[in-house]
């Protein structure tokens, strides 16, 4: 496996570190004029998302991870598996469990294109597009002329998500939501 | 990377237009105090032995006698103090430098180094010096003096002469795990912690100048014993945090300085680090007698940064490496 030295260090790069993958957020050098250079780092933990800040000696190197992020489009769920498939053309299909898709898992809607991270060739996470476009398959009903108010009521859209929306939405329209924040950003004119 | 860089230059109209002022200002100052500017080679045939600064290495065609390997240089250091035993008085040079593989927001691996050389003077008139210079320019207030001992006791909570290498270790683990810390050495600890909380600490301070360093960091200071303590004559002026300059008492000694030239290789070998020739020239200018004098190189880049109070080198370096 490949390694990369403090001096390839850079944002995005994938490292193992601690036997987990990594990714390298920020990559600071210091070095006082006189003495021994450090690299500060800060990574997110791949597995836990956690972030983690760690100073290594100017020269050592970490082990490459063997992550790739790919484009692929969500096909169903067999209640286990969430399986989606590679946007190449090659047809080919890979398994996602809960734990890769946790968060993504209220915006699933099959036929969309999700950004699948693949660790040693598995599904690690699986994350949405920063909008996505679902229809409203619950909500109170609609208070026409409300708009002025600002208020907002809670809608639930196709794939279960739940999201606050402004009063005069009804069901069966199609909004676009900020997945990042779950907001509501706009209905969608074309429903 | 073999992508092709952006055309344009990382730093500001207003950044290229100070740095001129900056120049200018700088070589008016010299020429009131009647120090004279010299101009010393940039590709020479030794590079540095010290352990922690890496020479980048040019293979120009040999031409007579000149060798086949140079070294671009990391300091004017060696040709000014050639020049110091040949007599000139007080001299400055803004030199460009190249230190390999020093890059980030407060480094680039080439630089613009203003060093100068006073005989007759002290590393405390020395400082003086620095003072107008640096305080002249950015129009900051006068630096005040803490000495590298002080500076840990209070801002890392450890003796950096007496602590034992045990308490300097367990204090790095902060940033470290301790397995990897096995093979630091006593000053690889102090580095790691004037980096990580010297540092940061100071930026909230107002200037100062460190002074005082361990012995085993005089680098090319004179030593003597202060306190009970042995001390090198080697200060750096610290200004919002940003290490501006590096001055010593130089030591003039050919005996010692020959010494510390062949620990610095040993101590190279022993970390996997290329042996690096030792240059005979500047031992023969020693030999021949350099005036006790003091010495300061000021890295120009991070003082244009100040001035322009922005916090990375990119904004205030036309064409930094990625560019270059």
């Amino acid at each position: 496996m490949a390694s990369y030295s403090t001096n390839e260090f850079r944002g995005g790069l994938k490292v193992l570190l601690d036997g987990d993958p990594c990714i390298i957020l920020e990559n600071e050098f210091v070095k006082p004029g006189k003495g021994q250079a450090f690299n500060r780092v800060k990574l997110r933990n791949l597995m836990t998302n956690r972030q983690w800040e760690r100073t290594f000696k100017s020269g050592e190197s970490l082990e490459a991870a063997d992550v790739i992020d790919l484009e692929m489009e969500y096909l169903y769920t067999d209640g286990e598996f969430w399986h989606f498939m590679k946007t190449d053309g090659s047809f080919e299909q890979y398994p996602a469990d809960a734990k890769a898709v946790s968060d993504a898992l209220k915006w699933l809607k099959e036929q969309d294109v999700y950004t699948v991270t693949l660790y040693n060739g598995a599904p690690l996470t699986v994350t949405p597009p920063n909008f996505v476009e679902l229809e409203v398959v619950d909500t109170d009903p609609g208070m026409k002329g409300d708009t002025a108010q600002g208020g907002t009521k809670p809608a639930t859209l196709s794939t279960g998500a739940v999201v606050n929306v402004p009063l005069f939405i009804t069901i069966g329209e199609v909004l676009k939501v900020d997945t990042r924040s779950g907001e509501y950003v706009n209905r969608v004119k074309s429903s | 990377m073999t992508e092709t860089p952006s055309w344009q230059p990382s730093a500001s109209l207003a950044a290229l237009e100070s740095r001129a002022q900056q120049l200018a200002w700088v070589r008016d100052f010299f020429a009131q105090r009647g120090v004279m500017e010299v101009e010393t080679p940039v590709l020479g045939r030794c590079g540095v032995t010290d352990i922690n600064i890496d020479s980048i290495a040019a293979s120009p065609t040999p031409v007579g006698s000149s060798p086949s390997r140079a070294w671009l240089q990391t300091s004017p250091e060696y040709h000014m103090k050639r020049l110091l035993a040949a007599g000139v008085g007080s001299i400055y040079q803004v030199a460009r430098v190249f230190r390999d593989g020093e890059s980030g927001r407060r480094h680039n691996p080439e630089f613009s180094l203003l060093e100068w050389y006073r005989p007759g003077f002290t590393d405390s008139d020395l400082m003086a010096e620095v003072a107008e210079l640096v305080c002249g320019w950015l129009g900051c207030e006068a630096p005040t003096t803490i000495s590298y001992r002080d500076v840990f006791l209070r801002f890392a909570g450890v003796d950096p002469f007496l602590s034992s290498d045990t308490e300097l270790s367990a204090r790095c683990e902060q940033w470290m795990e301790p397995s990897r810390l096995q093979a630091f050495s006593r000053d690889d600890c102090l580095d790691l912690l004037m980096s990580c909380q010297v540092e940061p600490a100071l930026a909230e301070a107002g200037p100062v100048f460190v002074t005082g360093y361990p012995e085993s960091q005089a680098a090319l200071a004179r030593v003597s014993e202060q306190d009970g303590l042995r001390q090198a004559h080697r200060f750096e002026l610290y200004v919002q945090g940003v290490e501006l300059c590096n001055g010593y008492w130089e030591l003039t000694d050919p005996g010692e300085q020959r010494q510390r030239f062949a620990a610095d290789n040993r101590a190279r070998v022993s970390a996997g680090k290329p042996e690096m020739p030792v240059d005979q020239a500047f031992l023969a200018a020693l030999q021949a007698g350099v005036p006790d004098c003091a010495g300061v190189a000021l890295g120009l880049d991070r003082l244009l940064m100040l001035k322009m109070g922005v916090d990375d080198l990119a904004s205030v370096i036309a064409f930094p490496a990625e560019r270059a």
